[in-house]
C-alpha cells in the first residue's frame, strides 16, 4: 500500500464522494455526458421577464416549484442545489449514518438578501414603500428572517445531514467553491476532522442580479444564440454567461478512507491562493495574483509545474479574465503549457458554485482519461497561444489536473487534483 | 506544530470612538452611558457611526468612492490594527480573514420603486422592475454590496494579499474566522494574519430582516438586563473591529509588542431545540477552557439582548460558577457599543486584549459570543506573559 501522507507529512485528501447540480443535467453522470458531448447549457431565461436588461440568457437549472409561476428565493435555490448534490456525494461516499455526517461543512454561497417580491408584498399592506411602514406591514415573519440570515441555508443544510460543529459559510467571490474545498482539506490536515463536506452552490440569478452584472459590463449580451454566448479563449468573447448549480465534494483521509473500504474517486494534492491589491474587479496586469496562486498550488502540492497535465480553466469567457489566464499559464508553465479547456463554455459561470463543480470535473477528467472540450472556439485570438481542447473532446493521459478559480475582489484559489497513487 | 497565537494589533472603531481611549474609559465606568441615535431609525434606537477622517486610513478618494459605508469602516478598522501592529511592511504575506455580511443597499432607490411598483399586478411591475433598476442602480453599488469586498478593499488600500476569505453567518461567522486564523498561525501557515469584521446599525434593509425575526428592541433605550425584563431584544452597534494575529515567535523575532494571547477557543452552532441548546453548545465548548480558568476571571459577554440566549448564557456562566474558581465580573459591551453582529466577537476580543492591559486587570478574560439566532464562541485571553 503506497503512502497516505504527502511530502509536507499531512494526510493525503482522498475524494470518496461527489454530487452536482448544473444546466446539463441533474447528477454527476448526466453533466459529465453533457461536457463530454460538448452540448451547451445556456438557454434563454425564462423564470422572470428580461425587457429592459441586457443580457437574457443563463444557464438556469430549472426546478420543480418553477413549473407553478413563483419561482424560488435565491436561498431556496441555493438550498435546494446543495442539498442535492450533497445528497448524491454522500450516497457515493457511504460515510456515517443518515442525517450523521462526522465532520464540519464548508458551504460556499452566494450573499442573500430580502428580495423584490417581498418588499412589494410589504410595500402594498403598508400602502407606501419607505422603510419603515415596510417593517410595520411585515410584522414577525420567523420564516423569512430565517431563510435571508446568511447563516440560515449553512444551518438548514448541518441540520439535514448531520454534520458537526458549526457551519462554515464563505464568500471569496468566483474562487468560493475553491475555497470551500481548500477549508475542508486544511480541517483535515489540521486533524480537526476525519472527514468534511464542501460545497458550491449558486442560485442568485434575478433580474437585479442581472443588471448589476451588466452595470459592470461583465456579461455576454449574445442573446440570440444563447448556445455560442459563452466563448473563452475565443477572439470574439464578450462577457461570461452567469449559472446556476451546485456541486459537493466529500473529504476524507486517505488513511480513514481505506480503513473502511471507501471507494477512493482522487485526491486533493494541493491548494494555493494569493489576493491581488491592483483593483476591485481587474487582475494587476502583471498576472501576479494569479501566476502566485496557481504556483502555490502546485508547491502545495509538491510538485513541479512540468508534472501538470492538463489545466481546469476558470475560463469565464470575458475578455480580461481569459487574456489574464493566458498570460499565467504561460509564466507558470513557459513556452509549451499543458492543454487547458473551460467547462464554463458550456455550463456557464456559476459563480459560488463554479470551483467546486470544476473540482468534481477535473476528477472525472482523470478518472476516464478524456478533455472535455472548449465549446465554441472559432476565431482564435493571437493573444491566447494555447491548446484550449478545441469544441472536441479528447482522450489523453491525465494524472494531475490544476482547476483555477479567480475571484472579484482578487480573491484567487487553485487546486491540484490527482488520481489515487496505485 | 502548535504555536501560541498573539493579537498584536487592535483596530476598534464604535459609536464611542476610535481606538482604545474611549472604550477603555467606557469599560472602566459602570455607568458609562452609550452614544445613540434615538431618532434615525425610530422606532429602533441604533448606535451610530463615529465622525471618522476616513482619508488617514484611505487615502485615496477613488477608492473611497468605490465602497459604501460599511466597507469604508471596516477598511478604515483594518488599517489602524496594522497601524497598531507596526505591520505595514509585512502586508504582502499577511492572510485576510473577514466576517461580512450584506452589502448596501440603495434604500431611497428601494423605497422609491417599491411605492410606485407594489400598486400594480405582478405582471405589469416586473418588466418596470427591471426598466426601474436599470436606470437606477449604481454600478460601484453591486461592489459595496458583495460581502467579500470588504476583503477585497482591505487588499487594494492595504495592500494585504497573503491570502483572503470572507465568511458569512452573522456573528459565527466571524468567530469561526478567528478560530481558523488563528488555528492555520499555530500550525504554521504563515506567521501573521488580519481578521475582523465591520456592521453598519443605521441600515434599514438590516432593520428590516432582524425585524422579522423579532430581534430587535424597540423604543427608548434600556440596558440589556432592564429590556430582559420586558421580552428582550437587540439594539445594534456600528463597529470596525480587526485584529492583528502573530505567532509568538514571529512577533518575538520582529520585536513587536503582545497585547494579548487567545489561549483557547471553540465556537458551535446549536439547533436551539430539544435538548440541543445554547446552554449544552456551550458547556460542552467551555470543556477545553474551564481546566484553564483561574480565580478572578473576568467575561466580557457578546450577549446580544435577545430574550432566549441571554438567558441561556446565563445558565451557562452559573454553570461556570458553580464548576470552578471564582467568576469576576461579567461585562456586557451591547450596553456600551450595541451588538455589532459580524462586528461583535472581533470587538470583544479586541476589548479583552485591551482590559488586559490595565492596571489591576483580571488574570484571564472569557470573552462569550452568542449569536442572536445561531452560534455560540467562547475564547480565553490572558496576557502574553501569563501561564497556561
Amino acid at each position: 500500500m503506497s503512502a497516505t501522507r504527502d511530502h509536507l507529512g499531512r494526510p493525503l485528501i482522498a475524494v470518496t464522494g461527489m454530487g452536482m447540480v448544473t444546466p446539463l443535467g441533474f447528477g454527476v453522470a448526466e453533466s459529465w455526458a453533457g461536457l463530454l458531448a460538448g452540448r451547451s447549457g445556456i438557454r434563454r431565461i425564462a423564470r422572470f421577464p428580461t425587457g429592459h436588461i441586457k443580457t437574457g440568457i443563463a444557464g438556469c437549472v430549472e426546478l420543480p416549484e418553477d413549473q407553478r409561476g413563483e419561482p424560488l428565493s435565491s436561498p431556496a435555490r441555493v438550498e435546494r442545489y446543495a442539498m442535492l448534490a450533497a445528497e448524491e456525494a454522500l450516497a457515493g461516499a457511504g460515510i456515517g449514518g443518515k442525517g450523521c455526517f462526522p465532520g464540519p461543512l464548508f458551504l460556499g454561497m452566494p450573499p442573500i438578501e430580502v428580495e423584490w417580491p417581498n418588499r412589494l408584498e410589504f410595500a402594498r399592506r403598508a400602502g407606501e414603500g419607505r422603510y419603515p411602514a415596510m417593517i410595520e406591514a411585515a410584522g414577525r415573519r420567523p420564516e423569512l428572517f430565517e431563510s435571508f440570515l446568511f447563516a440560515g441555508v449553512g444551518a438548514r443544510l448541518a441540520d439535514r445531514f448531520g454534520t458537526r460543529g458549526a457551519p462554515i459559510s464563505l464568500s471569496t467571490a468566483c474562487a468560493t467553491g475553491g475555497s470551500a474545498i481548500q477549508l475542508g482539506v486544511e480541517a483535515i490536515q489540521r486533524g480537526e476532522a476525519e472527514a468534511a463536506l464542501c460545497i458550491g452552490a449558486e442560485g442568485s440569478l434575478s433580474a437585479e442580479t442581472l443588471i448589476r452584472f451588466s452595470l459592470l459590463s461583465a456579461l455576454s449580451t449574445r442573446n440570440e444564440e444563447p448556445a455560442k454566448a459563452s466563448r473563452p479563449f475565443d477572439k470574439t468573447r464578450d462577457g461570461f454567461v452567469i449559472a446556476e448549480g451546485g456541486a459537493a465534494l466529500v473529504l476524507e483521509s486517505l488513511d480513514s478512507a481505506r480503513a473502511r473500504g471507501a471507494k477512493v474517486l482522487g485526491l486533493v494534492l494541493g491548494c494555493g491562493e494569493r489576493a491581488d491589491s491592483f483593483h476591485r474587479t481587474r487582475s494587476n496586469p502583471d498576472g501576479s495574483a494569479i501566476i502566485g496562486a496557481m504556483r502555490a498550488a502546485i508547491a502545495d502540492a509538491g510538485l513541479e509545474p512540468g508534472q501538470i497535465d492538463y489545466v481546469n480553466a476558470h475560463g469565464t469567457s470575458t475578455p480580461e479574465n481569459d487574456r489574464m489566464e493566458a498570460l499565467g499559464m504561460l509564466a507558470v508553465f513557459g513556452e509549451q503549457p499543458p492543454p487547458i479547456s473551460s467547462n464554463k463554455s458550456m455550463i456557464g459561470h456559476s459563480l459560488s458554485a463554479a470551483g467546486a463543480i470544476e473540482a468534481v470535473f477535473s476528477l472525472l477528467t482523470i478518472r476516464d482519461q478524456r478533455l472535455p472540450p472548449t465549446i465554441n472556439y472559432e476565431t482564435p485570438d493571437p493573444a491566447i497561444p494555447l491548446d484550449v481542447v478545441p469544441n472536441v473532446t479528447r482522450n489523453a493521459r491525465v494524472m494531475r489536473v490544476l482547476s483555477n478559480s479567480f475571484g472579484f475582489g482578487g480573491q484567487n484559489v487553485c487546486l491540484v487534483l490527482g488520481a489515487e497513487p496505485a | 506544530m502548535t504555536e501560541p497565537v498573539w493579537i498584536t494589533g487592535i483596530g476598534l472603531a464604535s459609536s464611542l470612538g476610535e481606538g482604545a481611549a474611549p472604550h477603555l474609559a467606557a469599560l472602566s465606568e459602570p455607568a458609562a452611558r452609550p452614544v445613540l441615535d434615538k431618532t434615525g431609525f425610530a422606532p429602533f434606537p441604533v448606535h451610530p457611526l463615529p465622525a471618522l477622517e476616513i482619508e488617514r486610513q484611505i487615502p485615496k478618494r477613488s477608492d473611497q468612492r468605490q465602497m459604501e459605508a460599511w466597507q469604508r469602516l471596516g477598511t478604515y478598522a483594518a488599517g489602524l490594527a496594522i497601524d497598531d501592529a507596526g505591520a505595514r511592511d509585512l502586508v504582502s504575506n499577511m492572510h485576510l480573514m473577514v466576517a461580512a455580511g450584506g452589502g448596501e443597499r440603495d434604500p431611497r432607490l428601494d423605497e422609491a420603486i417599491a411605492a410606485d411598483l407594489a400598486p400594480l399586478p405582478p405582471a405589469e411591475a416586473a418588466p418596470l422592475l427591471n426598466q426601474r433598476l436599470a436606470n437606477g442602480l449604481r454600478p460601484t453599488l453591486f461592489l459595496a454590496q458583495l460581502p467579500n469586498l470588504l476583503a477585497g478593499n482591505i487588499s487594494v488600500v492595504h495592500g494585504v494579499t497573503g491570502s483572503s476569505r470572507t465568511f458569512m453567518g452573522e456573528e459565527q461567522a466571524a468567530a469561526d474566522a478567528v478560530r481558523i486564523a488563528a488555528a492555520r498561525l499555530a500550525e504554521g501557515r504563515g506567521g501573521i494574519a488580519l481578521v475582523g469584521g465591520a456592521y453598519l446599525a443605521g441600515r434599514w434593509d438590516m432593520l428590516l430582516l432582524y425585524s422579522m425575526g423579532g430581534a430587535l428592541w424597540r423604543g427608548a433605550w434600556a440596558p440589556m438586563a432592564e429590556r430582559m425584563e420586558r421580552g428582550g431584544g437587540a439594539v445594534l452597534g456600528t463597529a470596525g473591529a480587526f485584529l492583528v494575529l502573530e505567532t509568538e515567535s514571529h512577533a518575538r523575532a520582529r520585536g513587536a509588542r503582545g497585547l494579548a494571547r487567545i489561549t483557547a477557543l471553540a465556537t458551535g452552532a446549536a439547533r436551539r431545540r430539544g435538548e440541543d441548546t445554547v446552554r449544552a453548545s456551550a458547556n460542552a465548548l467551555a470543556d477545553r477552557i474551564r481546566p484553564l480558568l483561574r480565580d478572578g476571571y473576568a467575561v466580557i459577554s457578546g450577549a446580544s439582548g435577545v430574550a432566549e440566549p441571554l438567558a441561556e448564557e446565563r445558565g451557562f456562566l452559573a454553570d461556570l460558577r458553580d464548576a470552578g474558581p471564582a467568576q469576576g465580573p461579567v461585562r456586557h459591551t451591547a450596553d456600551l457599543i450595541g451588538h455589532a453582529v459580524e462586528a461583535a466577537f472581533p470587538a470583544n476580543l479586541a476589548l479583552a486584549a485591551l482590559a488586559l492591559g490595565q492596571e489591576s486587570a483580571p488574570p484571564q478574560i472569557l470573552v462569550t459570543g452568542f449569536g442572536l439566532w445561531r452560534g455560540e464562541a467562547l475564547a480565553l485571553v490572558e496576557p502574553v506573559g501569563g501561564a497556561a
